[in-house]
């Protein structure tokens, strides 16, 4: 992700995934749920952005709206209210023909999902759903397309996937469930991989493998990735670039060197204070993100993070419950952006002072 | 679980009701039906009661009977059920039969097999007939006298061959100590010695004592014969072996029959039968609704049972084709009785207390008033039966209204001003007998007879109201039945009903247990008559002694709707039949 | 899957046998407690004592319930005599009673009984599947539409209205009415078109309250389906929406679906008793309302047993097919 003003809208994008002011609103009888509410982000084949946040910040919707799953199959419910630009390998895909966004689906762009267990259908084989996978974009025999199925299975580490190819999902363990997830997510070579928390399911000895096995495939295979995740530890290991969401909109983002090491948003603190580290003991957690987050139809004025924040009080004249920080340039980075009233030297001094020593 | 099963019939008719007022105007109705389903024009309303209705001796085409009940057997020495013994003239003959004209002429008995109606010894007591000539069986071979003797001893075999009347067996072996054919040492299973055969046209029959009956006895299909080779014992009335002018053809139990013309019957030998029809179908149904509105569509032609329509088909059929209608007299008395060996109905007071109490109107309104449940009954003899007294009505039952004063008179003599209590036994699957029993208690209530309504199983009639032991112990004081004649003759009629010798442990119908000796002297006389008109006047005497005595309070002489294609030729009611079409008569037009 | 449906079958023997035992108490033992004489059922009005013992003999109303219930088994593979009174009566093998009411075997009876339940129930069955699944599915996909509220509507009312109702209802219009459908019914053997005909309105009137039925079922659990996760999955495949729906999202639709269908095949067979009364179809419901009528007690034990085994034998059906469609019964 590089930090570039976003260019006009309309206008093709040198990037190879962009996304313009993103916003997915869904109309329920409570009101307007604002899942995503002006976002945007570009990303560069071969490169990784991992999106940050609490369930509810908006990061599924944002995928899911990427793969075009919230206007398909939306039997009877009120549709959601979806604006903005989605740039994917120069097409547009919220103008395009609903079928060619179809056609893009499982062969540029990929998605794994959270729970392989829910996530695969249990009356197929595992094999079965790989096969049907790869002969949606692909015209050829079952037998050709199994051989495929098995090479992938084979490649994502499965034991004499041969014969695993035949086995139901509920046969297969947590960690090969994903890696089976993950094999039928490649098997058209997707260009952009959107893997919505992978190991979330997983136990931490599989999480490992499975975020080894996702760095390696996209090294192997130069496709973009993004990395869905309310774990900082996960992106830590993968991502490139960073973006933190809170409450529909990014509230930071930046080359993860940069938001790991120098954050400049009091959630991103937040985040950071409640990630468990295994290169340190355990000690009393500094910065909790205290309370809830917040209603996607009724939000906070101002700044959505006040409420929570130990440091809404920090700007003069509570600006912080009027006013919305835009994103801003971080001064002397590269594409490091913050949305916060508080300017940058108060940051960097209750960064250094009061927050990084503690963790 | 009574008044569930009540309360589910109620809403299943009711349910009816609706369908029928909602297509009430798509039915065509009108007899009209579908082509070819009718031939000629209805004849109208009552044509078909004391008159022959579109006499035709046409032959051919298909005799269609529906029924929602099966007969109880086809067998002729075992069924027992009226409509069976009208629809076994087709298929079997006796020696004499009722006549074949319409109502009272039809209580007469004529000659059938035999040459006449029996000549009758000096004593009364021996009856020899001679055969006619021509009589065959279905397969060719001839009837002989040794067939008819062995046919009427099959009743003797009452573990195999139960269910069916036993006046002949009581008529000529009272005590019976002949066993019953399979049990029968002779070679030719003739063992019985009150019948004799000295060839094969004579048959005689020796009475213990006279029996001015014997010939309507010897009407009923358990004097028809049958041929010892073609018996099969209990399974006979799967397919009994015809000696009348049908075969039986196939039938399979609850689901319906069909007989086709016998070849072999000579029509020369038969002055009784017309035998129109080629080919005679009984379908059984469980649905009746669907059975009235299926006559009425022209599907049938007229319902074998004949226990009168529906309330939805009556009405329909009242309506829209009473052309189609006949309103007979079906020769039953409904009525309550009252055990004398429950108190207070020892005492004959209390007992008229409660026919003076009774709403009579009411009650016939809840036997389906005056068409569909019949004329308010005075006595205990129907119009049907020999002795009938239209004048007679000791109690002003015509006036059809409660007599207060009457009653607690009758109460304040019985010693009980204040009223009693009592139980109403009423079988559970008789509705009209339930809503007279309703009607009876509001009725009584207001004299001060608090009375509790029983609601027995319907089917264990025998062992229930037929047991005086349990009768007396469950205290069943008012007892609400029905009964109607095996032949019209007094001894058919009231006979079972009063007569002290009468009285059984298990299966008893004196449910009152009278035992009179000046009654049961009457009957003998009666009895002993050979004049059915003599006869009549002994029973009349009888019913007069019966009514008088408060046993029995009658609420109608029972008249029911029936239903008669527009394509039926020949149709009459018969009193022999009770009130039924002589169904033996009937024919078809194309 | 071998062993599962050799322990399923002795099980369903098992259970058979219990209903035997359960039928025959009611039917024997209770009438014998409360102190009425089945015996008394099966004779005339005026039967004498003689009779009545034979008759008692030949029932084995004097034996234990379980001799009873002993003979009863062994008749059904040996065949067996009923004695009594000095006279015998054979009953064939297989031996399911002998009814002294119409004098005949009780296997024959339910043998010519049973094609006629068989044939309305399949009929039915057919009719409301397709009506039920089709509209159920349709609704699902078009949820709150117009579509949607008309046939739920409906099939709110073709749950609650009683078939003597529907029934009386379509005979009135379509038989006795326009004359169209005569309602007869027919062997299949004799005239497939009459057999076909007869069995129209039956058919389309029990079809409609079952289809009502699993119209509702299938509609919601249509709508549980689609919210499930692999019916993302294969969205995310870029799955064509009619194989998401008619092969992802149906095949887990039809287990519910099959389970309640099993029961209420096998309890149709064992007696559709208002809609064979309605429609005077000769079936095995309108032989038990008859026996009832009559009192025929082994007619009735008959006729329950027939509707234990088809409730017992459809379920197991389900359950092997079950075991068919959903991997992780067969495999666990």
């Amino acid at each position: 992700m590089t930090t570039a003003p976003v260019p006009a809208p309309g206008h093709p994008p040198d990037a190879f995934l962009e996304v313009r002011d993103l916003r997915i609103h869904f109309p329920t009888d409570d009101g307007l749920v604002r899942s995503v509410d002006g976002l945007s982000f570009r990303l560069e084949k071969g490169r990784t952005l991992g999106i940050v946040g609490e369930s509810g910040s908006g990061k599924s919707v944002t995928s899911l709206g990427i793969m075009g799953l919230h206007t398909v199959g939306q039997y009877g419910r009120r549709r959601a209210r979806i604006s903005g630009e989605i740039w994917l390998d120069g097409k547009e895909l919220m103008s395009a023909d609903p079928d060619e966004v179809r056609r893009l689906r499982g062969r540029e762009m990929a998605m794994i999902f959270q729970d392989p267990l829910s996530a695969m259908h249990p009356y197929f084989t595992v094999g079965a759903q790989i096969v049907e996978a790869y002969r949606v974009h692909h015209d050829v025999d079952k037998k050709t397309a199994r051989k495929r199925a098995v090479e992938l299975l084979d490649r994502v580490g499965i034991p004499q996937p041969d014969q695993r190819a035949d086995d139901y999902p509920h046969q297969f363990s947590g960690g090969m469930r994903q890696r089976a997830m993950i094999a039928m997510a490649l098997v058209n070579n997707p260009e952009l991989l959107i893997a919505d928390e992978p190991t979330t399911a997983l136990d931490v000895t599989v999480q490992a493998q499975i975020l080894d096995l996702i760095r390696d495939l996209q090294q192997e295979f130069g496709s973009a990735v993004i990395i869905i995740t309310h774990d900082l530890g996960v992106v830590a290991e993968l991502a490139d670039d960073i973006l933190v969401m809170y409450g529909g909109r990014c509230v930071e983002r930046g080359p993860a060197e940069q938001v790991f090491h120098r954050p400049q948003h009091p959630y991103t603190w937040g985040l950071l204070g409640s990630m468990p580290r295994i290169d340190r003991e355990q000690t009393e957690r500094l910065i909790p993100v205290k309370g809830s987050p917040p209603s996607l139809i009724d939000m906070p004025p101002g700044c959505a993070f006040s409420p929570r924040c130990p440091y809404a009080d920090v700007p003069a004249g509570g600006i912080t419950r009027t006013e919305r920080p835009e994103l801003a340039l971080v001064p002397g980075t590269d594409g490091h952006h913050s949305a916060c009233h508080m300017t940058h030297e108060e940051r960097a001094r209750i960064w250094t002072e009061e927050i990084a020593p503690k963790l | 679980m009574a008044t569930q099963r009540n309360s589910r019939r109620a809403l299943a008719a009711g349910a009816a009701l609706v369908v029928a007022a909602l297509v009430g105007t798509t039915a065509c109705g009108g007899g009209g039906g579908k082509d070819g389903k009718h031939g000629g024009k209805a004849p109208g309303f009552n044509a078909g009661i004391d008159k022959v209705a579109s006499a035709s001796d046409k032959k051919g085409g298909e005799l269609r009977f529906i029924g929602t009940q099966d007969a109880d057997s086809w067998d002729p020495q075992r069924g027992y059920y009226g409509f069976m013994w009208d629809f076994a003239r087709f298929y079997t003959r006796t020696l004499v039969t009722p006549k074949a004209a319409p109502g009272k002429e039809s209580r007469a008995v004529v000659p059938d097999m035999a040459t006449d109606t029996g000549k009758v010894s000096a004593d009364k007591k021996t009856y020899t007939f001679t055969l006619r000539d021509g009589l065959t069986w279905e397969d060719g071979q001839p009837i002989t006298s040794r067939h008819i003797k062995y046919g009427i001893e099959r009743t003797w075999a009452q573990d195999k061959i139960s269910g069916g009347p036993l006046w002949l067996m009581q008529a000529l072996d009272p005590d019976k100590t002949y066993k019953g054919p399979y049990k029968d040492d002779s070679p030719d299973k003739l063992g019985l010695k009150a019948i004799e055969t000295p060839d094969d046209k004579t048959i005689v029959f020796k009475l213990p004592k006279a029996n001015g009956d014997f010939p309507q006895m010897l009407a009923l299909p358990a004097a028809a014969p049958v041929r010892p080779d073609k018996d099969t014992a209990e399974k006979y009335g799967q397919k009994p072996f015809s000696s009348g002018p049908y075969r039986w053809v196939s039938y399979t139990p609850n689901k319906g029959l069909e007989l086709v013309r016998n070849e072999k019957w000579k029509r020369e030998s038969d002055p009784v039968r017309k035998a129109l029809p080629d080919k005679i179908t009984v379908k059984l149904s469980t649905n009746a609704d669907d059975m009235d509105n299926r006559l009425i569509a022209g599907d049938y032609d007229l319902d074998i049972n004949a226990t009168g329509m529906g309330s939805a088909g009556r009405q329909k059929a009242l309506q829209s084709a009473k052309a189609n209608v006949d309103n007979p007299q079906t020769g039953f008395i409904r009525y309550a009785v009252f055990p004398q060996t429950v108190a207070p109905f020892d005492n004959e007071h209390c007992r008229k207390a409660v026919i003076y109490a009774a709403d009579h109107t009411s009650l016939q309104t809840a036997r389906g008033g005056p068409d569909a449940g019949g004329d308010l009954a005075t006595g205990m003899i129907p119009p049907s039966v020999e002795g009938y007294d239209p004048g007679y009505d000791p109690f002003r039952l015509k006036q059809g209204k409660p007599d207060l004063d009457k009653a607690k008179e009758e109460l304040k003599a019985c010693g009980k001003p204040e009223g009693f209590k009592t139980t109403i036994a009423v079988r559970n699957n008789k509705p009209p007998e339930i809503a007279t029993a309703e009607s009876l208690q509001a009725a009584l209530k207001k004299v001060g007879i608090q009375t509790d309504i029983d609601q027995y199983d319907g089917a264990q009639t025998t062992g229930i109201i037929g047991a005086p032991k349990n009768v007396k112990s469950k205290g069943y004081g008012i007892i609400i039945m029905g009964w109607g004649a095996d032949f019209p003759s007094g001894q058919g009629f009231l006979q079972p009903l009063t007569d002290g010798r009468f009285i059984l442990d298990s299966g008893n119908n004196n449910y009152g247990e009278i035992n009179d000796p000046a009654i049961n002297k009457l009957y003998d006389q009666a009895i002993a008559e050979t004049d059915p008109a003599k006869a009549g006047k002994i029973f009349q005497e009888a019913n007069k002694k019966v009514t008088e005595g408060g046993w029995y309070l009658p609420f109608v002489f029972e008249k029911n709707i029936i239903w008669r294609s527009s394509r039926l030729t020949n149709v009459y009611t018969s009193d022999a039949y009770n009130g039924r079409y002589d169904y033996a008569s009937l024919g078809v037009a194309k | 899957m071998f062993a599962y449906i050799v322990r399923r079958l002795v099980a369903v023997i098992v259970m058979l046998l219990v209903v035997t035992l359960v039928t025959f108490g009611i039917f024997f033992a209770i009438p014998k407690l409360t102190g009425s004489d089945p015996a008394l059922l099966y004779v005339g009005k005026q039967a004498d004592p003689e009779t009545i013992e034979g008759i008692r003999q030949k029932l084995e109303l004097g034996d234990p319930v379980l001799v009873q219930f002993w003979h009863f088994v062994s008749g059904i593979v040996a065949g067996r005599d009923y004695t009594g009174g000095g006279t015998s009566v054979h009953c064939d093998v297989p031996c399911f009673g002998y009814s002294f009411r119409t004098e005949q075997d009780i296997w024959p009876v339910l043998q010519d009984r049973l094609p006629v339940t068989l044939s309305l129930a399949a009929g039915a069955c057919v009719l409301w599947l397709l009506g039920g699944v089709i509209t159920g599915v349709v609704s699902a996909l078009k949820r709150g539409s117009l579509w949607d509220r008309a046939a739920m509507t409906v099939a709110l009312g073709g749950v609650s209205l009683p078939i003597y109702f529907t029934g009386l209802l379509s005979l009135a219009v379509f038989s006795y009415g326009l004359g169209w459908l005569d309602g007869e019914y027919v062997d299949f053997a004799e005239s497939p078109g009459e057999w076909f005909g007869g069995l129209i309105l039956p058919w389309v009137t029990l079809a409609f309250l079952y289809a009502a039925m699993y119209a509702r079922l299938t509609r919601a659990t249509m709508l549980e389906i689609l919210g499930e996760d692999y019916i993302r999955t294969a969205r995310a495949k870029g799955l064509r929406e009619p194989v998401v729906i008619g092969k992802h999202a149906m095949r887990s639709t039809m287990t519910p679906v099959l389970t309640i269908l099993g029961m209420d095949l096998g309890a149709l067979v064992g007696g559709a008793i208002l809609t064979e009364t309605t429609f005077n179809l000769p079936g095995l419901g309108q032989a038990a309302v008859k026996a009832i009528g009559d009192r025929d007690l082994p007619l009735i034990l008959g006729v329950t047993l027939i509707a234990a085994a088809a409730v017992v034998l459809a379920n197991l059906v389900v359950d092997l097919l079950y075991a068919v469609i959903d991997p992780r019964v067969r495999l666990s």
